[in-house]
């Protein structure tokens, strides 16, 4: 489910790296967790992102979520199809619905992050803690 | 069985824009008795519209129509229980809709002078008072239009309080559970809002609040009873910590209905008080509005209310606009007067007996009702509630029947719905409110209706998961709607 | 019912409140009184107040007819005594009218989005300032001292509470309308916003193209307020600003001592997301039927709480259904029609007592009171049952010896020359 090398945040963020570009986007967790996406707000091109901080958000009907960048550094793309056709982010999170690509500042920085398998496991904890089902 | 409704008995009707044939008229204006004059003449073309193309024309038979046709595809406090939570939906007594009408009382100017407007200055006055003893607080400004707009009228005065000791401070706290306007004044008012987190009882936890009260803080919101129903238990003590440490208590008084005449927030620390005139005193809520929020003070924040007041002179009421400590206006004129003039006739009409038989009564609706439907649902908070409570879908939701799809099945029995998942704290949440207006039989269908869609998400989930089945319209695509908004009518628009 | 919930009492439902906090007498308000009386009363109030001799006030409040289909119309039950429609399938009726509210007031300010109401005009401005400054990221606001003095009290009560700065430009003292030279000084890369009102508080037209290319200019954006919804009939949409906010009162609603009336704020399509206030949207049922309901609803309190954009709820949806009934009364000849006869009337009106400042005006102008001192002649033709004008110098102290007259439809001629009459004697 969860792609191997892809890294993960505890706010159910993703990324993974092509070159010096790391790739951002919500895991399918986030997704289902927030239900039908209605609307993505993303940030401009060569906008400098901070790992940890608010780089955009994902809305659906009745919730708006903040989505954090994984890493730091300067936006080089952003995913404007969405805009159009926020539902692909319910229907492809891992892979078409990326968010926002940025030049990598600081590699280091995905070591601080969860694995694939890590991750599993984190969700698997949390959707406990939060009762048999989602909204 | 349903027992109020089966199917909605009405047509389709489309928009004014769809009915509009050219060349039909409803209105009538009278011969003009002066000399006319050509627009671009006197304004300059430039500053003249050659048409008011797309508004429609339509004949006075068709307005009436397409809107008593429209108004049938409403649920309305007039067609049975409301139990929107936190809504406060009680019957609106005719008397007020027909004073509000009164000539004398629809008609006079904002900018007359006083001496033409004693009548209406004399119902504020006592509106004012009223309002004071009520909530045992010494000054009362009508100014605020709702009660959000109250909130930030009690903000923006402690901040003037505060800024004049010497500063303003940067947080506002607010209790997990509070209504989504709280954080919004708050930020609104130049404040940071902070979550104080609530305790299993669903009050505010006391050791939380000490901890985090100290010199950043201006004020706590606090609703109380909260969107629990439940009433702080420690309210002079939570007051006792803000005022040790020079903060206020700003109460949120939208559940005021649950108080009248049992107790008073003046009696009870509070330093600023917001009312909603359309729960509390039962003017109407006309599909979202007009209401009003007038904001009752203790004597220190008493010269930092809006401008204008009203004094007592021996010429009569006048309006002081000489308030230099005053945090200024919040709105243009006075305040929604023909909103005040319905409160203060509902005021004289329950007189002291009456608002406090009220009070109790809203209560023991609503604890009839929580009696009654606990069998049924989950009640996650047992503490003793008031004049609402809040239940959970969580033995629905083992079946994947949610807090939406019964609210949704309780349209198909006739009712409009409960407040569906808030407060946020307690998830999938039911928050049930039925006012002192409803007679038991109202109540028992209302439980009967409850009853039979629990029942009916055992014996057949599929069934309230995609009600409602006999309303005009099935369940809204409220997605559709939020991913590609249409929010004008346009001519290429579908017909149906 | 108190058996069912094991109780012996109706005390012993706040029998848990602490005791100490507990009202221990009756409140002390008149007792009860019977439905005849409370009417009896009122009406001997009501009779306090003068409403029905001529009157030339205006100056943000407007006396027009009010088409008696208005209060039929909102009378209804279904209507009055619903709550904002949160449940879309029991509340296609109040949808409908809003969604018609909305697209009226895109059709007559020339904007692409409007929102279902706000309080008032006032607060509607001050909103539109505060939304003006999430759009730039800047923090300056300027606004034209032309504007109405109650709307400016209530933008810098707003402003205080977020330190924002708020600049008044000077009024053009020949032509009545904003001074453009000031205004170009002042507005510059840190501003959010210039706010101008049209027709403004003096009556006068303000030349708005040439204000949107000075504020563009500079990457800010116009505000156009309006208090006189009527002559929006007749003028020329404010098309070129970015936010238009106003006020509906003259659609349908009386004067009412001030309140309650409706404000509203439309917009261009790409600001919506910052928008404040409800906004219904048509969309389809499950059975693929049109629909109506609210709808990006993620801007508001009760989603975004602190990060909202506003912490509006509870609006003014019912007068916003008297101006919907209203509009589609007059309708498309209509309402220029009626915008015709005010601007008839004030003119007339003018032609006798000649207007201060030389801009267009529509249906009010300022004019120098013969004598000097508009409060002794407003005291003279109170003794005749007619209420004046505006005196101006109590927010305007150079415009002291200055009135603010209005003239709309309902001003009969023998009514304006009774006032010329006795405002002509010495």
């Amino acid at each position: 489910m969860y792609p191997q090398h892809y890294r993960f945040t505890k706010e159910h963020e993703w990324v993974y790296v092509e070159g010096d570009v790391a790739v951002i986007g919500i895991t399918d967790y986030a997704q289902r967790e927030l239900g039908d996406v209605v609307y993505v707000e993303l940030p401009e091109v060569g906008q400098e992102l901070t790992a940890g901080k608010v780089l955009g958000s994902v809305e659906s009907v009745k919730a708006v979520s903040d989505v954090y960048s994984p890493v730091s550094g300067e936006v080089v793309e952003v995913n404007t199809a969405l805009h159009q056709a926020p539902e692909k982010i319910n229907q492809d999170p891992h892979g078409e619905a990326w968010l926002v690509k940025v030049r990598l500042r600081d590699p280091a920085e995905l070591d601080r992050l969860m694995t694939a398998s890590e991750y599993e496991a984190y969700i698997a904890q949390a959707s406990q803690a939060s009762g048999s089902s989602s909204e | 069985m349903i027992r109020k409704v089966r199917t909605h008995p009405t047509q389709n009707e489309p928009l004014l824009f769809e009915i509009s044939r050219p060349g039909k008229r409803a209105y009538q204006l009278p011969e003009l008795d002066v000399p006319p004059v050509d627009p671009e003449a006197v304004l300059g073309p430039e500053n003249v519209r050659p048409d008011l193309e797309g508004l429609p024309e339509l004949s006075e038979v068709e307005v009436v129509r397409h809107f008593t046709r429209l108004s049938t595809h409403n649920y309305a406090v007039d067609h049975g229980l409301y139990p929107l939570g936190s809504c406060t939906m009680k019957y609106n007594p005719r008397l007020n809709e027909a004073l509000a009408q009164l000539d004398g009382l629809a008609w006079p100017h904002p900018y007359q002078p006083e001496e033409t407007v004693q009548g209406a200055l004399e119902i504020l006055a006592r509106l004012e008072a009223a309002l004071a003893e009520i909530t045992g607080m010494d000054a009362v400004t009508l100014q605020p239009a709702a009660g959000a707009h109250g909130e930030l009228t009690g903000l923006l005065m402690i901040r003037a309080a505060l800024t004049e000791r010497g500063n303003p401070r940067q947080k506002v706290l607010i209790p997990d559970s509070a209504h989504g306007t709280n954080p919004a004044t708050a930020t609104m008012a130049g404040y940071v809002a902070e979550t104080v987190p609530s305790n299993a009882q669903g009050m505010v936890d006391l050791g939380a609040l000490e901890r985090q009260v100290d010199e950043s803080v201006a004020a706590l919101m606090l609703t109380t009873p909260n969107t629990l129903g439940v009433f702080e238990q420690n309210i002079r003590q939570i007051a006792e910590i803000l005022h040790a440490k020079g903060a206020m208590l700003y109460m949120d008084g939208a559940n005021m209905n649950a108080l009248l005449g049992i107790a008073r927030p003046g009696d009870f620390g509070v330093d600023a008080v917001h009312l909603n005139l359309h729960k509390t005193f039962s003017t109407p809520h006309g599909g979202g509005g007009p209401g009003a929020g007038p904001v009752a003070v203790k004597k220190h924040l008493e010269p930092y209310l809006p401008v204008p007041r009203l004094v007592k002179t021996e010429a009569g009421w006048k309006w002081d606009f000489h308030r230099p400590r005053s945090i200024g206006r919040v709105r243009a004129f006075y305040g929604n007067f023909l909103v005040a003039v319905r409160a203060l006739a509902y005021i004289m009409a329950m007189g002291p007996e009456g608002l406090r038989q009220a009070t109790l009564d809203a209560i023991l609706n609503a604890r009839y009702l929580r009696q009654k439907l606990e069998p049924y649902y989950e009640l996650p908070h047992k503490a003793p509630t008031m004049h609402e409570f809040v239940l959970s879908d969580a033995r629905q939701a083992t079946n994947g029947v949610r807090t939406m799809d019964i609210a949704k099945r309780l349209l198909d029995y006739g009712f409009y719905a409960y407040t569906v998942s808030f407060p946020l704290i307690v998830r999938g949440a039911m928050m049930i409110e039925p006012t002192e207006t409803e007679s038991k039989q109202e109540l028992d269908l209302f439980v009967e209706a409850m009853r039979a869609i629990a029942e009916e998400a055992q014996r057949d989930p599929e069934l309230v998961r995609t009600a409602p089945h006999t309303t005009r319209v099935g369940r809204v695509d409220e997605v559709t709607a939020a991913r590609r908004p249409i929010l004008r009518w346009t001519p290429d628009l579908p017909r149906e | 019912m108190l058996a069912e919930c094991g109780l012996r009492s109706m005390e012993e439902l706040v029998a848990h409140l602490p005791p100490e906090i507990r009202l221990e007498r009756p409140l002390a308000l008149e007792p009860a009184r019977s439905e005849y009386e409370i009417a009896a009363e009122f009406r001997n109030w009501a009779q306090q107040n003068q409403v029905n001799g001529p009157c030339f006030l205006g100056a943000g409040v407007y006396r027009h007819f009010r088409p008696v289909v208005v209060q039929a119309l909102v009378s209804r039950a279904e209507f009055f005594t619903t709550y904002t429609p949160y449940q879309a399938e029991v509340s296609q009726g109040t949808l409908a009218t809003i969604f018609e509210f909305q697209t009226l007031m895109c059709q007559l300010t020339g904007m692409d989005v409007a929102n279902a109401s706000m309080y008032d005009g006032s607060t509607a401005m001050a909103e539109a300032a505060l939304m003006a400054r999430r759009l730039t990221r800047r923090d300056k606001l300027v606004v034209s001292s032309a504007v109405h003095p109650e709307y400016r009290a209530v933008l810098r009560t707003y402003s205080a509470g977020q330190g924002v700065p708020v600049i008044e430009v000077p009024y053009d003292p020949e032509a009545g309308w904003t001074q453009q030279d000031s205004l170009a000084q002042v507005v510059d890369r840190d501003t959010a916003a210039v706010i101008v009102q049209s027709p403004n508080f003096f009556g006068v037209i303000e030349p708005l193209e040439y204000c949107a290319e000075l504020v563009h200019q500079a990457g800010a954006l116009l505000i156009v307020t309006f208090t006189e919804a009527v002559s929006l009939g007749l003028l020329r949409p404010p098309a070129d600003a970015d936010i238009v906010a106003g006020e509906l009162q003259s659609f349908a609603t009386t004067p009412s001592y001030g309140g309650p009336f409706a404000g509203v704020i439309a917009t261009r399509e790409q600001f919506v997301r910052q928008l404040p206030g409800r906004l219904v949207g048509m969309t389809r049922d499950v059975h693929g039927r049109r629909a109506f309901c609210l709808t990006l609803v993620s801007r508001e309190q009760h989603i975004r709480r602190e990060k909202a954009t506003s912490n509006i709820c509870t609006n003014q949806a019912l007068v916003a259904l008297m101006a919907t009934i209203f509009l589609s009364v007059y309708g498309r000849r209509g309402l220029r029609e009626l915008a015709l006869q005010n601007l008839a009337k004030a003119h007339y009106l003018a032609t006798k007592l000649p207007p201060r400042f030389r801009g267009p005006f529509f249906n009010e102008f300022v004019t120098r009171a013969p004598g000097g001192d508009p409060n002794r002649l407003n005291r003279r033709l109170l003794e005749h049952g007619i209420i004046g004008g505006l005196p101006l110098g109590r927010f305007y102290p150079e415009l002291s010896d200055c009135w603010l007259l209005c003239a709309t439809e309902v001003c009969r001629r023998e009514e304006i020359d009774r006032l010329v009459e006795l405002v002509s004697q010495p």
